[in-house]
C-alpha cells in the first residue's frame, strides 16, 4: 500500500504526471520540516506578519447566556487576512520558495485561501493565480477584488457546479500542465500525500497554542474542542495536539446545508460513503455509481463533497465525532456570536458556534469547551442580510 | 497479458480511437464501436463518464456532462458492451476514473467487465503506486490494467514498464487531454526506455488531432490513441456522427498504417 495512508483513508491517486512533483514535494518537506532556518523563519512569519499567537478569548457572555460550560474562542478571525488559512500559506509558499519555485496556483472556495495565498506570494514575491468557482466569484466578489489587488490573477471556472470541487480539479489540471516552476499551495487537509500532511503540521499551531493557553487560563485541558468541517483544515489544526488526549472530546461542524435528509446538503460524514476522488481515498457525497454530488451549503468554504482522510480516519476509530449543521442554525449563530460578544465570525465558523450552544448548556459549570473561530465574518455579511430577506450589495 | 490485446498490436501500427459512452446516446456509441472497427480501427477505449474526471480537457469533460445528463450509467454501459459483444470481437478498453470502478466494488466492476468481454482498463488517476488494489482484480480476470507514463515520468519508466500489462500509455505532453498544434515531447526516447526493461506494445495520446500528427507519434511508437478529436465530432453532429468519425478513423488509419 502506497505512502501516506490514515488507516484506510489518504493514499496518491493522481495522474502519473504530478507523481514526481508530489515525491519532489514530499522529500522537501521531509528535509526543511526539520531544519532550523526554516523554522525560524516561519516562526517569524507566524509572530510578525500573520499575528500569532492568536488569542484564546473567554467568552464570559454567552458562557453565562447558556449557562453550562465555560466558552473560549480561539480567534484565527484575529490573524492577518482575517482567518486560519494564512498559516498554512505562508509555510507552503515559504517551502515553494525554497524548492525554487516562482510560481504558486490555488483553489479557492470562499476565497480566504485565495487571499493568503495571494498574500503570501505577494511578500515572497511569487507569481499567483487562483481558481475559484464562478459561482463563487459571485459570492464573494469582494474577495476576488483582494486577490487582484495583491498581484493575483483570479481563473473564473465554470465546469461542473462552478464550486470550491470544480477549483480544486481545475488547479490539478493547471499543476500538470505546468509543472517545473509551480508549486500548488491546496488550502486543505485533502488531495493527495503529502497535503493532508503538510496542512495538518502547518495549522497544528491551532491547537499547539489553545493546549498552552487552556493551561495558563484554567490549569488544565478543555473538555471539548469545536471547528467547522469542509475539507478540515482549522479542523485538523484545533484536533492535532489532543488527539492523545483522550478526555478531550474533538467535535467536527459539517456544512448539512438544507438538512441532511435533502440533496441540498455538503455532510460528507453524515451522507457520504467511501470513495477516491481528488488524490485521496475518503468520505465523499456521491450517487451509487460514484458520481460526485452537487453539494450544497450557505457557507462556500464548507461547500465541499469531501473530507480530509485523517478526518476519515478520526471518525473510523471513533476518537472524533463530526455533527451537521443546517444553514439555518449556522446563520442564527452567526447573529448570536456578533450581538452576544461583539464578534462577527465567519459563517463557516458559524456553524462550530452553532452546535456549541446546543451542547454547552448540558455541560457542567467546571467544563470549558473551545470553539476556533477560524475566520472573521465581514465577507459574508452581504449574503446574511440576503439570506434574512435584506437586499444589500457589497 | 489479455491476447485480445495483444493481437491489436499484431499488424502494424495500431491506431486507437476514443469515445464517451453515452454521448450523445448509448445507441450511437455502440454504432461508432461499428463504424470504427470498419474503418480499421485496432483497439477501441470507451470511456465510462464521471463526473469530474481531472484529467480530461475541456472537450471530454463537455462529453462527460453531456452523456451523464442523458442518463448514462455504468450498468447500462456493460449492457451496452453485451450488445456489442454479440457482433464484434474489436479489442476494448474501459477508461474511467477510480472512483468509478470502486463506487461499484472493484471486484464486481472487473468481474463484470471480464464477463461481458473488455480487455482491459485504463484509470489515470491511478499511478503505479496506487495500481495493486485494481491490478491484483484484474490479473484474476484476465483484464489488462494499462499503465501510463508521462514526460515527468523519466526515472519511473523503467519500474512502471516493468510491470505493465498490455501495452504502455505514453503520455505524449503535460497537461490534460485536448488537441495541441505542436507535441514537443521526445516520445522515441519514452518508448526507448520502455522497451530497455520490457518488450512491449506503446501507444501515444493526448494532443493527436491530425494524420500528420498520428504518424509521427507511430514512427516514435506502435501506435496512436486519439480522443478529443473524436468527441468533438460528436459534439458536433450529435446523433448524425457516425458517418463523420467513421471517415475521420479511416484518414488517421491509413495515415498510420504504413509507417
Amino acid at each position: 500500500m502506497s505512502k501516506g495512508r490514515f488507516g484506510i483513508h489518504g493514499g496518491q491517486y493522481i495522474p502519473e504526471t504530478l507523481m514526481n512533483a508530489v515525491l519532489e514535494l514530499e522529500e522537501a518537506y521531509e528535509h526543511y520540516k526539520n531544519d532550523p532556518e526554516f523554522n525560524r523563519e516561519l516562526t517569524e512569519l507566524f509572530n510578525e506578519y500573520a499575528g500569532r499567537p492568536s488569542r484564546l478569548y473567554y467568552a464570559a457572555h454567552m458562557t453565562e447566556d447558556l449557562g453550562g460550560a465555560k466558552v473560549y474562542l480561539k480567534r484565527e478571525d484575529l490573524n492577518h487576512t482575517g482567518a486560519h488559512k494564512i498559516n498554512n500559506v505562508l509555510g507552503q509558499v515559504l517551502l515553494a520558495k525554497k524548492m525554487g519555485k516562482t510560481r504558486v496556483i490555488a483553489e479557492t472556495g470562499a476565497g480566504q485561501h485565495g487571499v493568503a495565498t495571494a498574500t503570501a506570494a505577494a511578500l515572497m514575491g511569487m507569481e499567483c493565480e487562483v481558481f475559484m468557482g464562478e459561482e463563487d466569484t459571485k459570492r464573494q466578489a469582494l474577495n476576488v477584488y483582494k486577490m487582484k489587488l495583491l498581484g493575483a490573477k483570479v481563473h473564473p471556472v465554470t465546469s461542473g457546479t462552478a464550486t470550491l470541487k470544480d477549483a480544486v480539479s481545475e488547479t490539478m489540471r493547471e499543476w500538470t500542465n505546468r509543472i517545473a516552476d509551480t508549486h500548488y499551495v491546496l488550502g486543505s487537509v485533502m488531495g493527495p500525500h503529502p497535503f493532508p500532511t503538510i496542512v495538518r503540521d502547518f495549522q497544528a499551531v491551532i491547537s499547539k497554542e489553545i493546549k498552552e493557553q487552556m493551561l495558563e487560563k484554567e490549569g488544565k485541558l478543555p473538555d471539548a474542542v469545536l471547528a467547522c468541517v469542509g475539507g478540515g483544515s482549522n479542523a485538523i489544526g484545533t484536533f492535532y495536539h489532543f488527539i492523545e488526549d483522550k478526555e478531550v472530546q474533538l467535535i467536527g461542524c459539517e456544512a448539512a446545508g438544507r438538512g441532511i435528509h435533502t440533496a441540498e446538503t455538503a455532510a460528507t460524514i453524515a451522507t457520504g460513503k467511501l470513495g477516491i476522488f481528488h488524490g485521496m481515498k475518503s468520505y465523499f457525497c456521491q450517487d451509487e455509481y460514484g458520481q460526485i454530488a452537487p453539494v450544497y451549503s450557505i457557507s462556500a468554504g464548507l461547500d465541499y463533497p469531501g473530507i480530509g482522510p485523517e478526518h476519515a480516519h478520526l471518525y473510523d476509530t471513533g476518537r472524533a465525532q463530526y455533527v451537521p449543521v443546517t444553514d439555518d442554525e449556522a446563520v442564527d449563530a452567526f447573529e448570536y456570536l456578533s450581538r452576544i460578544e461583539g464578534i462577527i465570525p465567519a459563517i463557516e465558523s458559524a456553524h462550530a458556534v452553532a452546535y456549541a450552544r446546543k451542547i454547552v448548556p448540558d455541560m457542567r459549570k467546571d467544563q470549558c469547551v473551545v470553539i476556533t473561530i477560524s475566520g472573521r465574518g465581514d465577507k459574508d455579511c452581504a449574503a446574511i442580510a440576503r439570506y434574512r430577506g435584506e437586499d444589500i450589495h457589497e | 497479458m489479455n491476447k485480445n490485446i495483444a493481437a491489436a498490436f499484431g499488424k502494424g501500427k495500431a491506431f486507437i480511437p476514443f469515445v464517451t459512452c453515452g454521448d450523445p446516446s448509448l445507441d450511437v456509441t455502440e454504432q461508432i464501436v461499428y463504424a470504427m472497427e470498419e474503418a480499421g480501427a485496432d483497439l477501441i477505449e470507451l470511456g465510462i463518464p464521471f463526473s469530474d474526471p481531472t484529467a480530461e480537457g475541456p472537450v471530454i469533460q463537455a462529453a462527460n456532462v453531456r452523456a451523464l445528463g442523458g442518463g448514462v450509467t455504468t450498468d447500462k454501459v456493460f449492457d451496452m458492451v453485451v450488445r456489442i459483444r454479440k457482433k464484434t470481437r474489436i479489442p476494448m478498453v474501459f477508461m474511467t476514473y477510480a472512483n468509478v470502478v470502486f463506487s461499484y466494488g472493484t471486484e464486481r466492476f472487473i468481474k463484470k467487465a471480464s464477463e461481458v468481454g473488455m480487455d482491459g482498463l485504463i484509470l489515470p488517476d491511478v499511478p503505479f503506486e496506487e495500481k495493486e488494489e485494481f491490478d491484483s482484480v484484474c490479473k484474476a480476470y484476465g483484464i489488462d490494467l494499462i499503465s501510463l507514463i508521462a514526460p515527468t515520468s523519466h526515472e519511473r519508466i523503467a519500474m512502471i514498464a516493468k510491470e505493465a500489462e498490455g501495452f504502455v500509455y505514453c503520455v505524449s505532453s503535460l497537461g490534460v487531454t485536448g488537441t495541441r498544434s505542436q507535441i514537443t515531447t521526445d516520445i522515441g526516447a519514452m518508448v526507448h526506455l520502455v522497451k530497455a526493461e520490457k518488450q512491449i506494445p506503446c501507444a501515444v495520446g493526448f494532443g493527436i488531432s491530425t494524420p500528420q500528427q498520428a504518424a509521427k507519434m507511430a514512427e516514435q511508437s506502435d501506435g496512436a490513441i486519439v480522443g478529443s478529436a473524436i468527441v468533438k465530432l460528436c459534439a458536433r453532429y450529435g446523433k448524425d456522427c457516425v458517418p463523420y468519425v467513421k471517415e475521420y478513423v479511416k484518414s488517421m488509419k491509413d495515415a498510420v498504417r504504413n509507417v
